[in-house]
C-alpha cells in the first residue's frame, strides 16, 4: 500500500482539517452518555439485553437517519480484528474500555469520523463527536442534534432530580465530557505549566497529557476536560471549558512570543534539529518522535519552517502509535521493529511535503 | 510541587489533614503515598484508582455506618429490587447496576454527589423532550413561588400579584396537561 493511499484511509477529518486556532488547539471533543431505560447499565447487563441493544441500534439506522451527518457504519468489537481495534482506539473513536472489556460492545461511525457511538460501553451509549480546531460549541450543538434523534425512538433512563442516568455516580446529570486538545509547547519551555495545572484543577477541570500516564504529557499535548457532570448545564460547562482554553491560548502566545524575543536563535536551532532527527533517523523511538513532531509543529506556526503543512503533527502523532505502524505494515511487529517503521514512515511522510512544494514550484 | 518524601517525583497525591483545628498539608508522588498508604486508610490495596476514592468517599459517610454498627439485629444488606446490585457491591466497582440504583441507594448517594460534582446534587441541564414539558412548567412555577416570596418580603405588592397571576395561569396549564395526557 502506498503511504499517500494509506493515509488517505487512515486520517479523520479532526486530524487532517483545520480548525478556528488551530495552531493551538488540536481537536474538539464533546461526549454524552445514555442508557436505555429498560435493561440494566452494562456492569451487570446480560449478554441477552446487550444483544437487544445493538439489534435496537441497528434497526434504528435500518428505519430512520440523520441526513445531515451521513450514513452511518456499525462496527461490532467481536468481529473486529485487535489491530483494527487497536487503530481505532489511537483515533480516539473508540475507548481502550470497549476494545478491550466490551467484548457486546460495537460502534457507529460516519464517514468522515467526527461522530462516533460508542455501544455497551461503560455506559448503554456514548454520542462522541470530534471536531479539528476549538470549536466547542459546534461539537455541542452536533451532539444534541445526535442525542435528539436517539431520543425520539429509544426512551433514556432520566430522573428530574439527577438528569440521565450513569452507571458511574462521576457522570450524572447531563452526562458530558468537553475535552479540549491542545499543544502547549510555549507553557512547557518556559516552564509554566506546572503552576498552571493545579489552577486549572481548582476550577473543576482536568488536565491530562495524550496517552502520556499520570501528568507526563507526550509531544506537549494536553487535554482539558469538565469533572462536573451535575448542576450545571451542558452550555455553562462548555462555557466555562471555553474560558480557561482561550485564557490557555493567550498564554501559550504570549510564552512563544516571549520565547522569541528571548531566545531565538536558540528555539530555531532546536526546530532545526528536530526537522533534521525526523528527515533522517533510521531509528527512532515513540517517546522521541512526539518530542520532536512537537518542536517541528512548533516552528512551522512560529514560522521558522515554511511551506510545510500544519496538520503534520496531528497526523504523525498518530500514524505513529504501534497500532498504525503494524496496520501499516500489514501484520505484527516488535518494538524495535516498530522503531525503524516509524523512522521511516516519518521520513516518507516528509519526503511527500518536500515533493508537494516542488511540484508546487 | 515536588514530593515531600523523596523530593525527588512530583506530587501527584495532595492532602490536607485538620486534626483538632491544626492544618497540616501533605504533598506525595504515587510511590511515595502508596508505601504510606496505611496512614492515609487507603487500605492495603496496590495502585488506587477512581473507585478505590469513591469507596472511601463513601464509607466515611456516618449516615452508612450507622446502621451496621448495630449488633443486636441482622440488618438486611440493601439491595437494588431490580437489579440487585447491593451496596457494598457498588462500592467495589463503583458503579451501579441499572437506572433504578440510583433511588435504592439515594439516602448515601447525596453526599457523595455534592462531593464528585463540586456541592452541586441534582441537575440543571438537558431534559428530553418526552417528558420535557411538564417538567420544565414546574422548574419555571417554583422559580416563580421564590421570587413571589421575595416580592411579598420587599412588600412590592403590584409586582407579587401579577406573579402570583402567573403562577396561576402555569399551574392551569400544567393541569391541563395531565389531564390532556390521561
Amino acid at each position: 500500500m502506498s503511504l499517500e493511499h494509506f493515509l488517505h484511509q487512515a486520517v479523520s477529518s479532526w486530524m487532517s482539517e483545520e480548525g478556528p486556532d488551530s495552531d493551538i488547539v488540536l481537536s474538539t471533543r464533546i461526549r454524552l452518555a445514555r442508557n436505555f431505560e429498560q435493561y440494566k447499565f452494562p456492569t451487570l447487563f446480560s449478554h441477552e439485553e446487550a444483544k437487544k441493544i445493538i439489534a435496537e441500534m441497528e434497526q434504528l439506522l435500518k428505519t430512520t437517519s440523520l441526513q445531515k451527518f451521513g450514513p452511518m457504519e456499525l462496527l461490532k468489537i467481536d468481529e473486529m480484528q485487535p489491530l483494527q481495534k487497536r487503530v481505532l482506539v489511537e483515533k480516539h473513536l473508540i475507548s481502550p474500555h470497549l476494545a478491550e472489556d466490551s467484548p457486546d460492545g460495537a460502534v457507529l461511525l460516519t464517514e468522515n469520523e467526527e461522530i462516533s457511538i460508542m455501544i455497551n460501553e461503560e455506559d448503554h451509549i456514548r454520542i462522541q463527536c470530534l471536531f479539528p480546531g476549538l470549536q466547542l460549541s459546534n461539537a455541542l450543538q452536533a451532539a444534541n442534534e445526535i442525542d435528539d434523534w436517539l431520543e425520539s425512538h429509544i426512551q433514556f433512563a432520566f430522573d428530574e432530580k439527577y438528569g440521565y442516568l450513569t452507571s458511574c455516580p462521576t457522570n450524572v446529570g447531563t452526562g458530558i465530557r468537553a475535552s479540549v486538545m491542545m499543544h502547549l509547547p510555549g507553557l512547557i519551555l518556559t516552564q509554566q505549566m506546572n503552576r498552571i495545572i493545579p489552577a486549572i484543577n481548582q476550577l473543576g477541570l482536568v488536565v491530562r497529557g495524550i496517552y502520556g500516564e499520570g501528568s507526563e504529557a507526550l509531544g506537549n499535548i494536553f487535554q482539558i476536560s469538565n469533572q462536573i457532570t451535575l448542576g450545571k448545564s451542558e452550555e455553562d460547562i462548555c462555557r466555562d471549558l471555553m474560558g480557561v482554553v482561550s485564557q490557555l491560548i493567550s498564554q501559550e502566545r504570549s510564552a512563544r512570543e516571549a520565547l522569541r524575543k528571548t531566545s531565538n536563535i536558540q528555539l530555531e536551532d532546536r526546530v532545526f534539529r528536530s526537522l533534521g532527527v525526523l528527515t533522517n533517523s533510521r531509528i527512532i523511538e515513540s517517546k522521541e518522535a512526539a518530542r520532536c513532531l512537537s518542536d517541528v509543529r512548533l516552528g512551522i506556526d512560529m514560522g521558522y519552517i515554511v511551506q510545510m503543512s500544519k496538520n503534520i503533527l496531528n497526523e504523525l502523532m498518530i500514524l505513529t502509535q504501534p497500532g498504525f505502524l503494524q496496520q501499516y505494515a500489514g501484520g505484527q511487529l516488535r518494538p524495535h521493529e516498530r522503531d525503524i517503521r516509524r523512522a521511516a514512515l516519518i521520513r516518507e511522510r516528509l519526503k511527500m511535503e518536500s515533493e508537494k512544494i516542488k511540484g508546487e514550484e | 510541587m515536588i514530593c515531600q518524601e523523596c523530593n525527588q517525583r512530583p506530587a501527584a497525591l495532595h492532602f490536607t489533614k485538620i486534626v483538632n483545628g491544626e492544618k497540616t498539608e501533605v504533598n506525595l508522588c504515587e510511590v511515595c503515598a502508596q508505601e504510606k498508604s496505611e496512614m492515609f486508610m487507603f487500605s492495603g490495596q496496590s495502585g488506587f484508582n477512581f473507585n478505590n476514592l469513591l469507596a472511601g468517599l463513601l464509607k466515611i459517610d456516618p449516615s452508612f455506618q450507622k446502621p451496621s454498627q448495630s449488633p443486636f439485629q441482622q440488618e438486611e444488606v440493601l439491595h437494588c429490587g431490580h437489579c440487585s446490585m447491593t451496596f457494598p457491591q457498588f462500592l467495589k466497582l463503583g458503579k451501579f447496576g441499572c437506572a433504578h440504583c440510583y433511588e435504592t441507594f439515594k439516602d448515601q448517594l447525596q453526599p457523595v454527589l455534592r462531593r464528585l460534582h463540586g456541592g452541586n446534587f441534582s441537575h440543571n441541564g438537558k431534559i428530553p423532550k418526552r417528558i420535557g414539558g411538564d417538567l420544565h412548567l414546574r422548574k419555571q412555577i417554583d422559580e416563580l413561588k421564590v421570587s413571589l416570596q421575595e416580592c411579598i418580603q420587599h412588600e412590592e405588592f403590584e409586582k407579587a400579584a401579577k406573579i402570583r397571576d402567573e403562577i396561576r395561569s402555569m399551574e392551569r396549564k400544567l393541569a391541563g396537561n395531565v389531564e390532556g395526557g390521561k
